[in-house]
Protein backbone atom coordinates (compact mmCIF):
# COMPACT_ATOMS: atom_id res chain seq x y z
CA UNK A 1 0.00 0.00 0.00
CA UNK A 2 1.13 3.51 -0.75
CA UNK A 3 2.52 5.73 2.00
CA UNK A 4 0.82 8.78 0.49
CA UNK A 5 -1.64 10.61 2.70
CA UNK A 6 -2.52 13.53 0.41
CA UNK A 7 -5.86 13.22 -1.37
CA UNK A 8 -5.68 12.39 -5.06
CA UNK A 9 -6.50 15.49 -7.12
CA UNK A 10 -4.93 14.71 -10.49
CA UNK A 11 -4.23 11.70 -12.62
CA UNK A 12 -2.03 11.29 -15.65
CA UNK A 13 -4.06 10.07 -18.61
CA UNK A 14 -1.85 10.17 -21.68
CA UNK A 15 -3.17 9.13 -25.07
CA UNK A 16 -0.78 7.71 -27.64
CA UNK A 17 -1.81 7.22 -31.25
CA UNK A 18 0.35 4.95 -33.37
CA UNK A 19 0.37 5.73 -37.06
CA UNK A 20 2.07 4.26 -40.05
CA UNK A 21 2.50 7.12 -42.51
CA UNK A 22 2.86 6.21 -46.16
CA UNK A 23 3.85 9.09 -48.39
CA UNK A 24 1.69 9.47 -51.48
CA UNK A 25 3.20 10.09 -54.91
CA UNK A 26 3.78 13.83 -54.51
CA UNK A 27 5.21 13.72 -50.95
CA UNK A 28 7.35 10.71 -51.90
CA UNK A 29 8.78 12.65 -54.85
CA UNK A 30 9.47 15.62 -52.54
CA UNK A 31 11.26 13.35 -50.04
CA UNK A 32 13.25 11.63 -52.78
CA UNK A 33 14.48 15.02 -54.00
CA UNK A 34 15.23 16.42 -50.55
CA UNK A 35 17.40 13.37 -49.99
CA UNK A 36 19.52 14.87 -52.77
CA UNK A 37 19.42 18.28 -51.13
CA UNK A 38 16.90 19.75 -53.57
CA UNK A 39 13.66 21.48 -52.51
CA UNK A 40 10.92 20.57 -55.00
CA UNK A 41 7.40 21.92 -54.98
CA UNK A 42 4.48 21.65 -57.40
CA UNK A 43 2.64 24.39 -59.30
CA UNK A 44 -1.14 24.42 -59.71
CA UNK A 45 -2.07 24.48 -63.43
CA UNK A 46 -5.05 26.72 -62.71
CA UNK A 47 -4.09 29.33 -60.08
CA UNK A 48 -0.28 28.95 -60.51
CA UNK A 49 0.30 28.75 -56.75
CA UNK A 50 3.40 26.74 -55.81
CA UNK A 51 3.11 24.30 -52.91
CA UNK A 52 5.93 22.77 -50.90
CA UNK A 53 5.83 20.13 -49.57
CA UNK A 54 3.45 19.17 -52.40
CA UNK A 55 0.36 17.08 -51.72
CA UNK A 56 -0.42 16.30 -55.36
CA UNK A 57 -3.37 18.64 -55.67
CA UNK A 58 -4.25 22.29 -55.23
CA UNK A 59 -6.29 22.85 -52.06
CA UNK A 60 -7.86 25.99 -53.56
CA UNK A 61 -8.72 24.72 -57.07
CA UNK A 62 -9.09 21.00 -56.32
CA UNK A 63 -7.11 20.02 -59.41
CA UNK A 64 -4.06 17.72 -59.61
CA UNK A 65 -0.65 19.40 -59.49
CA UNK A 66 2.05 17.79 -61.61
CA UNK A 67 4.48 20.47 -62.72
CA UNK A 68 7.57 20.36 -60.52
CA UNK A 69 9.28 23.53 -59.41
CA UNK A 70 12.75 23.53 -57.87
CA UNK A 71 12.93 26.19 -55.19
CA UNK A 72 15.88 27.93 -53.54
CA UNK A 73 16.58 27.50 -49.82
CA UNK A 74 15.95 31.13 -48.93
CA UNK A 75 12.70 31.96 -47.17
CA UNK A 76 10.74 34.66 -45.33
CA UNK A 77 9.33 34.46 -41.80
CA UNK A 78 5.54 34.51 -42.09
CA UNK A 79 4.93 33.93 -38.38
CA UNK A 80 6.82 32.44 -35.48
CA UNK A 81 6.67 31.46 -31.85
CA UNK A 82 9.29 31.27 -29.14
CA UNK A 83 8.85 27.94 -27.39
CA UNK A 84 9.61 28.38 -23.70
CA UNK A 85 8.41 25.11 -22.21
CA UNK A 86 9.89 21.69 -22.94
CA UNK A 87 7.89 19.41 -25.21
CA UNK A 88 7.91 15.73 -24.13
CA UNK A 89 10.29 13.61 -26.23
CA UNK A 90 11.63 16.67 -28.03
CA UNK A 91 15.43 16.75 -27.73
CA UNK A 92 15.64 20.51 -28.38
CA UNK A 93 16.04 22.55 -25.22
CA UNK A 94 13.89 25.68 -24.89
CA UNK A 95 13.79 28.53 -25.51
CA UNK A 96 13.85 27.99 -29.26
CA UNK A 97 12.06 29.49 -32.25
CA UNK A 98 9.59 27.65 -34.48
CA UNK A 99 8.54 29.58 -37.55
CA UNK A 100 6.18 29.38 -40.49
CA UNK A 101 8.53 30.00 -43.42
CA UNK A 102 7.70 30.63 -47.08
CA UNK A 103 10.41 29.74 -49.58
CA UNK A 104 11.08 32.18 -52.39
CA UNK A 105 8.83 31.16 -55.27
CA UNK A 106 6.39 29.30 -52.99
CA UNK A 107 2.93 30.40 -51.95
CA UNK A 108 2.53 28.33 -48.83
CA UNK A 109 4.52 28.09 -45.62
CA UNK A 110 5.94 25.13 -43.77
CA UNK A 111 7.11 24.89 -40.18
CA UNK A 112 10.80 24.71 -39.30
CA UNK A 113 13.30 25.72 -36.65
CA UNK A 114 15.21 28.97 -36.56
CA UNK A 115 18.64 29.25 -34.98
CA UNK A 116 21.83 31.36 -35.05
CA UNK A 117 19.53 34.25 -34.16
CA UNK A 118 18.57 36.35 -31.18
CA UNK A 119 15.16 34.95 -30.26
CA UNK A 120 13.98 38.40 -29.22
CA UNK A 121 14.89 39.84 -32.62
CA UNK A 122 13.02 37.33 -34.78
CA UNK A 123 10.23 39.11 -36.66
CA UNK A 124 7.67 38.70 -39.41
CA UNK A 125 9.15 39.48 -42.82
CA UNK A 126 12.67 38.50 -41.73
CA UNK A 127 14.82 36.86 -44.42
CA UNK A 128 16.34 33.46 -43.63
CA UNK A 129 18.28 30.69 -45.33
CA UNK A 130 18.56 26.94 -44.72
CA UNK A 131 21.51 25.49 -42.83
CA UNK A 132 21.85 21.94 -44.13
CA UNK A 133 23.24 18.90 -42.41
CA UNK A 134 26.40 17.39 -43.95
CA UNK A 135 25.50 15.63 -47.20
CA UNK A 136 26.49 12.24 -45.75
CA UNK A 137 23.58 12.53 -43.29
CA UNK A 138 20.89 13.36 -45.86
CA UNK A 139 17.88 11.10 -45.84
CA UNK A 140 14.19 11.22 -46.84
CA UNK A 141 13.43 13.98 -44.36
CA UNK A 142 12.90 17.70 -43.95
CA UNK A 143 15.42 17.35 -41.10
CA UNK A 144 18.14 17.42 -43.77
CA UNK A 145 17.78 21.12 -43.12
CA UNK A 146 19.04 21.56 -39.57
CA UNK A 147 17.42 24.98 -39.20
CA UNK A 148 17.07 28.35 -40.90
CA UNK A 149 19.25 31.31 -39.96
CA UNK A 150 18.77 35.02 -40.60
CA UNK A 151 20.51 36.53 -43.64
CA UNK A 152 21.46 40.12 -44.33
CA UNK A 153 18.62 41.14 -46.63
CA UNK A 154 15.94 43.79 -46.11
CA UNK A 155 12.65 42.68 -44.56
CA UNK A 156 9.78 41.68 -46.83
CA UNK A 157 6.62 43.78 -46.36
CA UNK A 158 3.73 41.74 -44.97
CA UNK A 159 1.69 41.97 -48.18
CA UNK A 160 4.58 40.46 -50.20
CA UNK A 161 5.23 37.48 -47.90
CA UNK A 162 4.36 34.30 -49.79
CA UNK A 163 4.34 36.16 -53.12
CA UNK A 164 8.04 36.44 -53.94
CA UNK A 165 9.48 35.16 -57.25
CA UNK A 166 11.88 32.21 -57.31
CA UNK A 167 14.70 34.72 -57.79
CA UNK A 168 13.97 36.01 -54.29
CA UNK A 169 13.48 39.33 -52.64
CA UNK A 170 16.53 41.10 -54.02
CA UNK A 171 15.39 40.11 -57.52
CA UNK A 172 11.98 41.64 -56.91
CA UNK A 173 13.48 44.85 -55.57
CA UNK B 1 9.65 11.35 -63.91
CA UNK B 2 10.63 8.07 -62.34
CA UNK B 3 8.17 6.53 -59.93
CA UNK B 4 9.66 7.05 -56.47
CA UNK B 5 10.05 4.30 -53.91
CA UNK B 6 7.15 3.73 -51.57
CA UNK B 7 8.12 5.59 -48.42
CA UNK B 8 6.54 4.49 -45.18
CA UNK B 9 7.34 5.22 -41.56
CA UNK B 10 5.82 4.54 -38.17
CA UNK B 11 5.28 7.45 -35.85
CA UNK B 12 3.53 8.07 -32.57
CA UNK B 13 1.40 11.05 -31.68
CA UNK B 14 1.16 11.52 -27.92
CA UNK B 15 -1.13 13.71 -25.83
CA UNK B 16 0.37 13.78 -22.34
CA UNK B 17 -2.74 14.85 -20.46
CA UNK B 18 -3.03 15.28 -16.71
CA UNK B 19 -6.62 15.49 -15.52
CA UNK B 20 -8.03 17.17 -12.46
CA UNK B 21 -10.18 14.64 -10.69
CA UNK B 22 -12.52 16.95 -8.83
CA UNK B 23 -13.47 16.23 -5.21
CA UNK B 24 -15.73 13.22 -5.79
CA UNK B 25 -13.68 11.18 -8.23
CA UNK B 26 -10.61 12.27 -6.27
CA UNK B 27 -12.11 10.75 -3.13
CA UNK B 28 -12.87 7.54 -5.04
CA UNK B 29 -9.29 7.31 -6.34
CA UNK B 30 -7.85 8.18 -2.93
CA UNK B 31 -9.93 5.29 -1.59
CA UNK B 32 -8.51 2.93 -4.20
CA UNK B 33 -5.01 3.95 -3.19
CA UNK B 34 -5.95 2.89 0.35
CA UNK B 35 -7.52 -0.32 -1.04
CA UNK B 36 -11.04 0.77 -0.20
CA UNK B 37 -13.96 1.36 -2.57
CA UNK B 38 -16.34 4.28 -2.09
CA UNK B 39 -19.65 4.99 -3.74
CA UNK B 40 -22.02 7.88 -3.21
CA UNK B 41 -25.69 7.95 -2.14
CA UNK B 42 -28.11 9.44 -4.63
CA UNK B 43 -31.36 11.28 -3.78
CA UNK B 44 -33.40 8.10 -4.27
CA UNK B 45 -31.20 6.22 -1.78
CA UNK B 46 -29.25 4.20 -4.33
CA UNK B 47 -25.51 3.82 -3.87
CA UNK B 48 -23.64 4.63 -7.07
CA UNK B 49 -20.13 3.26 -7.73
CA UNK B 50 -17.96 4.87 -9.00
CA UNK B 51 -19.41 7.96 -7.30
CA UNK B 52 -20.95 10.78 -9.36
CA UNK B 53 -20.65 14.46 -8.52
CA UNK B 54 -24.30 15.23 -9.23
CA UNK B 55 -27.55 13.37 -8.70
CA UNK B 56 -28.71 11.68 -11.92
CA UNK B 57 -32.36 12.62 -11.23
CA UNK B 58 -32.26 16.01 -9.50
CA UNK B 59 -28.80 17.27 -10.53
CA UNK B 60 -28.14 18.23 -6.89
CA UNK B 61 -24.52 18.00 -5.76
CA UNK B 62 -23.88 14.73 -3.90
CA UNK B 63 -21.60 14.31 -0.90
CA UNK B 64 -22.68 11.25 1.12
CA UNK B 65 -19.89 8.76 0.49
CA UNK B 66 -20.61 5.11 1.27
CA UNK B 67 -17.96 2.43 1.45
CA UNK B 68 -18.99 -0.68 -0.46
CA UNK B 69 -17.77 -4.26 -0.35
CA UNK B 70 -14.83 -5.76 -2.19
CA UNK B 71 -16.94 -8.63 -3.43
CA UNK B 72 -19.87 -8.54 -5.79
CA UNK B 73 -21.64 -10.30 -8.60
CA UNK B 74 -21.35 -10.28 -12.35
CA UNK B 75 -24.35 -8.59 -13.94
CA UNK B 76 -23.17 -9.04 -17.51
CA UNK B 77 -19.89 -9.86 -19.20
CA UNK B 78 -18.02 -10.23 -22.46
CA UNK B 79 -15.09 -12.60 -23.01
CA UNK B 80 -12.02 -11.17 -24.75
CA UNK B 81 -10.24 -14.07 -26.43
CA UNK B 82 -7.35 -12.10 -27.87
CA UNK B 83 -6.37 -9.10 -25.74
CA UNK B 84 -4.82 -6.13 -27.48
CA UNK B 85 -1.81 -4.16 -26.32
CA UNK B 86 -3.96 -1.54 -24.60
CA UNK B 87 -6.02 -4.07 -22.64
CA UNK B 88 -5.36 -4.49 -18.92
CA UNK B 89 -4.47 -8.20 -19.22
CA UNK B 90 -2.25 -10.06 -21.66
CA UNK B 91 -4.19 -13.30 -21.55
CA UNK B 92 -7.88 -13.92 -22.29
CA UNK B 93 -10.16 -12.16 -19.81
CA UNK B 94 -13.66 -10.74 -19.48
CA UNK B 95 -14.99 -7.22 -19.37
CA UNK B 96 -17.80 -7.34 -16.86
CA UNK B 97 -20.42 -5.18 -15.21
CA UNK B 98 -19.94 -5.97 -11.52
CA UNK B 99 -22.40 -4.97 -8.78
CA UNK B 100 -20.40 -4.70 -5.58
CA UNK B 101 -22.02 -5.65 -2.29
CA UNK B 102 -23.69 -2.52 -0.90
CA UNK B 103 -23.90 -0.86 -4.32
CA UNK B 104 -27.04 -0.50 -6.40
CA UNK B 105 -25.48 -0.03 -9.81
CA UNK B 106 -22.78 -2.12 -11.49
CA UNK B 107 -19.41 -0.78 -12.57
CA UNK B 108 -17.26 -2.03 -15.39
CA UNK B 109 -13.95 -3.75 -14.75
CA UNK B 110 -12.07 -6.81 -15.92
CA UNK B 111 -12.39 -10.35 -14.59
CA UNK B 112 -9.70 -12.98 -14.77
CA UNK B 113 -10.74 -16.59 -15.31
CA UNK B 114 -9.12 -19.72 -16.66
CA UNK B 115 -11.78 -20.16 -19.32
CA UNK B 116 -14.90 -18.54 -20.69
CA UNK B 117 -16.94 -21.48 -19.37
CA UNK B 118 -16.07 -20.50 -15.79
CA UNK B 119 -18.01 -17.26 -16.08
CA UNK B 120 -21.70 -16.74 -15.59
CA UNK B 121 -24.15 -13.97 -14.91
CA UNK B 122 -24.62 -13.92 -11.15
CA UNK B 123 -21.16 -15.41 -10.45
CA UNK B 124 -19.49 -14.02 -7.33
CA UNK B 125 -16.21 -12.14 -7.71
CA UNK B 126 -13.76 -10.29 -5.50
CA UNK B 127 -11.20 -7.54 -5.97
CA UNK B 128 -7.56 -8.35 -6.73
CA UNK B 129 -5.53 -5.29 -5.77
CA UNK B 130 -2.45 -4.19 -7.68
CA UNK B 131 0.87 -4.81 -5.94
CA UNK B 132 1.31 -1.03 -5.72
CA UNK B 133 -1.69 1.28 -5.51
CA UNK B 134 -1.33 4.85 -6.84
CA UNK B 135 -4.81 6.35 -7.02
CA UNK B 136 -5.85 5.01 -10.41
CA UNK B 137 -8.72 2.73 -11.46
CA UNK B 138 -6.00 0.18 -12.30
CA UNK B 139 -5.27 -0.06 -8.54
CA UNK B 140 -7.96 -2.71 -8.90
CA UNK B 141 -5.86 -5.06 -10.98
CA UNK B 142 -8.92 -7.16 -11.81
CA UNK B 143 -11.67 -9.20 -10.21
CA UNK B 144 -11.43 -12.95 -9.70
CA UNK B 145 -14.06 -15.60 -9.21
CA UNK B 146 -14.70 -16.59 -5.59
CA UNK B 147 -14.33 -20.24 -4.64
CA UNK B 148 -12.30 -21.35 -7.62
Amino acid sequence: MSEDTEAVTRIETPVYLQYNFTAGRAPARFLERIRQGVLTGQRCPRCANVYIPPRGSCPACGVPTEEEVVLPDKATVQSFTVVAIPIPNNPIKPPFVIANLVLDGANISFIHLMSECENSEVHIGQRVQAVWKPEAEWTYAMDNIRYFKPIDEPDVPVDRIGRLPIGGWEDEQ
Amino acid sequence: MAQPDVLSQAFELGFTYTRSTGPVVGRFLTGLRDRRIFGIRASDGRVIVPPMEYDPATAEALDEFVEVGQQGEIVSWCWVKQPRASHPMDTAFAWAMIRLDGADVPMIHCVTAAAEEDLATGARVQVVWAAETRGYITDIRCFELIGE
